[in-house]
């Protein structure tokens, strides 16, 4: 079915429901943690059985009924014109839409979400894209990217960039960006832009035959994606190099299992083999790093992620729980304690030996 | 050195001392509170003066900056003046003018405040206050510079100088003195502000030291009721004023003495004291000994006497509570103001004592902080030890969970868009300390306070039920009136259809028939227009009765009439009404109410309605 036809659908059903004078509703898999199960066969979490019903006999949720058909228009409208709009965009654009005007952003992306989910169309296949975060990669790995002008141009990620790196867009399907070939071993995805420098300027990605590639926090659709694609098309392993919080590890969880607000997607998006090799428990401990307390929040967050179903193996409940009773965490870049070289010349071999990769 | 001068000298630095190490009894412990506290005495004064003799006070404050911590501070009022014989002793006497024979409710009591502001800033500035002073009928205002003899406890008149001012009659007060201004919770401005709240006959301008003015304007031509002078009650006498009203009639029978000097004191009451004291009725007062004395003051608590006169009491009165709140707080825009609630009097060790409390809630009031409470005792407002007032302990005892208001365990002061006006009034309230702060924590007055809290609490709740209410009822219109035609309408340009008639569905949604009011501000008063719309599949007739919140309403009642499906009949009316408008309750009549969201079921009492919480003499 065309895209433009599964956005029909939604508006067929309320168009029918009010022409038989019944209640108009939208359903659609409940996009919570308790709503999320393990696929046997990719290893990826996905949206379980629960579904969730807005209909219009709320006030909440007429109004979130005529926020989608907005959206649908809106989307059929940029068809026909071949545009394309930020979600931020579309979160201003609303302004004119009346009583279907969105309050925050986050309602605009949400929704932006749940009709990925209802229409099974991506959310780039909606024109709709979010905002550039700017994640980047190094290492001997050659891409042709198509331009604007419709050319396919061929980028080293290594010999063609600049200290920044190749900078990942925000579509990377293979009618945009085509993997042409790669001398690297693993992707190393990194946190934090600070150390993604050092290991640049410390020439990791040659000395390991590695792709660095920079996350930036929580990495963006496109990022997992990239990664998706490095590790299914060249079979490269990818292991996550992150702060030891518990915030880096939701970070690893969504490269590695999907994240809860993406289920739907994580086909496409997670990496399941990916492995931990950022800053645990034990090493705060084993390598005396200087560290800082555990604030309330970080607190919460560990004993949320005890009941995350992602979490539920004997590495990760027990590493949770030695962070909780020792009530510490690490940035990463507090391996410099012993030195600007440490994490080249010793953590990092040391970890990957430890998980079978060197 | 001879005995007498050594004890003159002994005096002048006790008395001198004795404020200075008691500056906190009388409330000038810091230099903020000093200023506040000059201000304060003063002004208390104006208004008891003006309230004694009936005039509608106009009061003018300024506090000025004459050096690095100095100010000149400056009351003046439209007052009965002060006679010129007795300024030296109301300004430089303390003590002056306490008097237990007589009993009533003024701000005021004690006879030390003035007095005190006027020495305080003659130790801390070495400057005379000065008093302006004019009373009724005479044609000279007369201009002192007082001070006090801090040997005689006496006042001292420097100058006196008559000359001619434009005023009928008044009194203005200016005094030097250090000190420090600041605004804020208990500042000058706040004191005045809730001056302000319980005194809407009262005109009042405020210049600070930067020169801003600031003006309460009069909202009532009304004069308060006037307490009346009454003599004590029995009960809460004790032996010191037994033996001061004895001194005065030394060759009156004790029988005499105590119908002279006390209230609800008969012949019979008297004679029953004394034979429980077992005192012979007959003897002379002069010849009683201590013991004598003792045991009449103990036999008053074994003999029933007649309640307190309550006439010696002027509680503020709803419509003075309603006027002064709305003159200080409508800037603040609250959604709601609660029905004052005057309580009858309850008698506390003989002396008569009224509650009443006022508040307002929601506008611009934060929800998120704890509540303001604001403290009157006998119309003063009362802004320093909120923690040891009977007030605040009755306020946090109280369960406001049940009320709508957010309070953690249901002890504490809760939170919410709220202020609270709280007056206790009476002629002898129990204060917790002498500087008069923060009434006493005695069990039968914080249970008192509770009950009157009870009552405002329930309209408050009753407020928001209805608001409530009145939410749900605009939330069904949205949903049927704008929402659902939107959808079928966005529904059918995403498909290029016809849009479908949705009022199949909205009877489904919504079954009712909705009654739904806008209120428009015009220069009568408010007029309202109301619309009445069938979203069922019936068609109905019924009766709407109209009861504005406040004010009178120019239509009573409205007949619907053979109401179709989806038809919506309109009507309007007019309220005149002087308090903000808040809403119009309808109560409809011949139509089962589950129908019927925005108006209610007629109570059974509807037509009787006249509930009053008004005081009782």
């Amino acid at each position: 079915m065309a895209r433009s036809d599964r956005l029909n659908t939604i508006a067929e059903d309320i168009y029918n429901s009010l022409a038989r004078g019944d209640v108009p509703s939208i359903s659609l898999p409940s996009r919570t943690r308790e709503n999320i199960v393990l696929d046997p066969l990719s290893m990826v979490w996905k949206y379980g059985e629960a579904k969730i019903s807005r209909n219009a006999s709320t006030l909440d949720g007429a109004e979130y009924l005529l926020k989608t058909l907005y959206l649908i228009d809106f989307i059929k409208e940029m068809y026909e014109n071949s545009k394309t709009s930020t979600l931020r965009e579309m979160y201003y654009i609303s302004e004119g839409w009346g009583h279907a005007k969105f309050h925050t952003q986050d309602e605009s992306d949400l929704l932006a979400e749940d009709l990925e989910v209802i229409t099974h169309v991506s959310r780039e296949e909606l024109n709709l894209r979010p905002e550039e975060n700017g994640a980047s990669i190094i290492g001997d790995l050659t891409i042709e990217e198509r331009n604007r002008k419709g050319e396919f141009k061929r980028i080293n990620c290594r010999d063609d960039v600049g200290d920044g790196g190749y900078n990942i867009p925000y579509s990377v399907e293979a009618d945009k960006l085509r993997l042409v070939e790669t001398n690297a071993k693993f992707v190393l995805a990194i946190e934090t832009g600070g150390m993604f420098d050092r290991l640049v300027e410390n020439g990791f990605d040659e000395s390991f035959k590695c792709i660095l590639l920079h996350l930036k926090g929580q990495p963006a659709r496109s990022t997992r994606r990239l990664l998706k694609r490095l590790n299914g098309e060249f079979g490269l392993p990818v292991y996550v190099f992150t702060d030891g919080d518990p915030w880096s590890f939701r970070i690893f969880a969504s490269v590695a299992y999907g994240a809860i607000k993406t289920a739907h997607i994580s086909d496409y998006l997670a990496v399941p083999s990916s492995e931990f090799i950022g800053i645990t428990a034990s090493d705060i401990l084993n390598y005396s790093l200087p560290s800082d307390k555990l604030s309330d929040k970080d607190i919460q967050a560990l004993n949320a992620e005890l009941k995350d179903p992602r979490f539920q193996t004997e590495f990760w409940k027990t590493e949770i729980e030695t962070m909780l009773m020792s009530g510490k965490k690490a940035e990463q870049q507090a391996l410099a304690k012993y030195g600007l070289d440490f994490v080249t010349d010793t953590y990092l071999p040391e970890k990957l030996k430890s998980i079978g990769g060197q | 050195m001879t005995g007498e001068k050594l004890f003159s000298q002994n005096r002048e630095i006790s008395i001198s001392e004795f404020f200075n190490k008691n500056r906190h009894i009388l409330g000038f412990e810091s230099p903020q509170k000093s200023l506040f506290m000059i201000v304060k005495e003063a002004v208390d004064n104006s208004l008891d003066a003006c309230e004694e003799y009936g005039i509608l006070p106009e009061i003018e404050v300024i506090v000025q900056k004459a050096d690095q911590d100095e100010f000149i501070i400056s009351v003046e009022d439209n007052g009965p003046g002060i006679n010129r014989k007795e300024v030296a002793n109301v300004f430089g006497k303390l003590l002056y003018g306490s008097r237990f024979h007589q009993v009533r409710q003024s701000r005021g009591q004690q006879g030390i405040g003035i007095t005190a502001a006027v020495f305080y800033g003659q130790i801390t500035t070495g400057k005379h206050a000065v008093v302006e002073t004019r009373i009724p009928g005479d044609d000279l205002t007369y201009r002192f510079e007082v001070g006090i003899d801090v040997k005689t406890n006496s006042g001292i008149i420097f100058s006196e100088t008559p000359g001619i001012k434009e005023k009928p009659h008044g009194t203005k007060v200016t005094i030097h003195a250090r000190g420090k201004y600041q605004e804020g919770k208990q500042s000058i401005l706040e004191y005045l502000r809730e001056t302000a709240a319980v005194n809407p006959d009262m005109d009042l301008k405020f210049t600070n030291p930067e020169g801003k003015t600031i003006r309460f304007q009069r909202t009532i031509d009304e004069l308060p009721k006037k307490a009346v002078a009454v003599k004590p009650h029995p009960y809460g006498t004790e032996i010191g004023d037994l033996q001061f009203v004895i001194a005065d009639q030394r060759n009156e029978s004790i029988t005499q003495v105590l119908q002279n000097s006390f209230s609800r004191m008969s012949r019979k009451s008297a004679g029953e004291v004394l034979a429980n004291a077992n005192v012979e009725p007959e003897k002379k007062a002069e010849s009683l000994s201590l013991q004598e004395i003792r045991r009449i003051v103990e036999a008053f608590a074994t003999v029933k006497i007649m309640p307190p006169q309550t006439d010696c009491l002027s509680p503020l009165g709803i419509e003075y509570i309603r006027r002064g709140l709305r003159n200080v707080y409508e800037e603040l825009k609250p959604s709601f103001y609660s029905k004052p609630v005057t309580r009858n009097p309850i008698v506390y060790k003989g002396n008569p004592i009224i509650v009443e409390v006022g508040l307002v809630y929601g506008g611009d009031l934060s929800p998120e902080e704890p509540i303001r409470i604001v403290r009157y005792a006998n119309k003063v407002p009362l802004l320093y030890q909120q923690g040891a007032c009977a007030i605040t302990k009755a306020v946090s005892e109280f369960d406001w969970r049940q009320f709508g208001l957010e309070q953690r365990s249901g002890a504490g002061i809760p939170f919410g868009p709220m202020i609270l006006l709280v007056h206790v009034c009476g002629t002898k309230i129990p204060y917790s300390s002498e500087s008069k702060e923060a009434i006493a924590q005695v069990p039968e007055i914080v249970d008192e306070i509770k009950q009157a809290l009870r009552i405002s609490a329930r309209s408050l709740r009753t407020f928001m039920r209805k608001r409530e209410r009145r939410g749900k009822a605009n939330e069904k219109y949205r949903l049927v009136a704008q929402i659902l035609p939107e959808i079928s309408a966005k529904s059918a340009k995403v498909l290029g259809l016809e849009p479908v008639d949705t009022s199949k569905t909205i009877s489904r949604v919504a079954n009712v028939v909705l009654v739904r009011e806008t209120v428009e501000k015009d220069v009568e008063g408010f007029s309202v227009k109301c619309s009445v719309t069938n979203y069922t599949k019936e068609t109905w007739s019924f009766k709407l009765h109209i009861a504005p919140a406040s004010g009178k309403s120019s239509l009573d009642t409205f007949e619907v009439k053979d109401l179709q499906p989806a038809a919506t009949q309109i009507f309007s009316f007019t309220v005149n009404s002087d308090t903000p408008y808040s809403e119009t309750e309808y109560y409809v009549e011949g139509i089962d109410p589950v129908y019927v969201i925005g108006a209610e079921a007629l109570p059974p009492d509807f037509h009787m309605r006249e509930i009053s919480y008004e005081v009782e003499d």
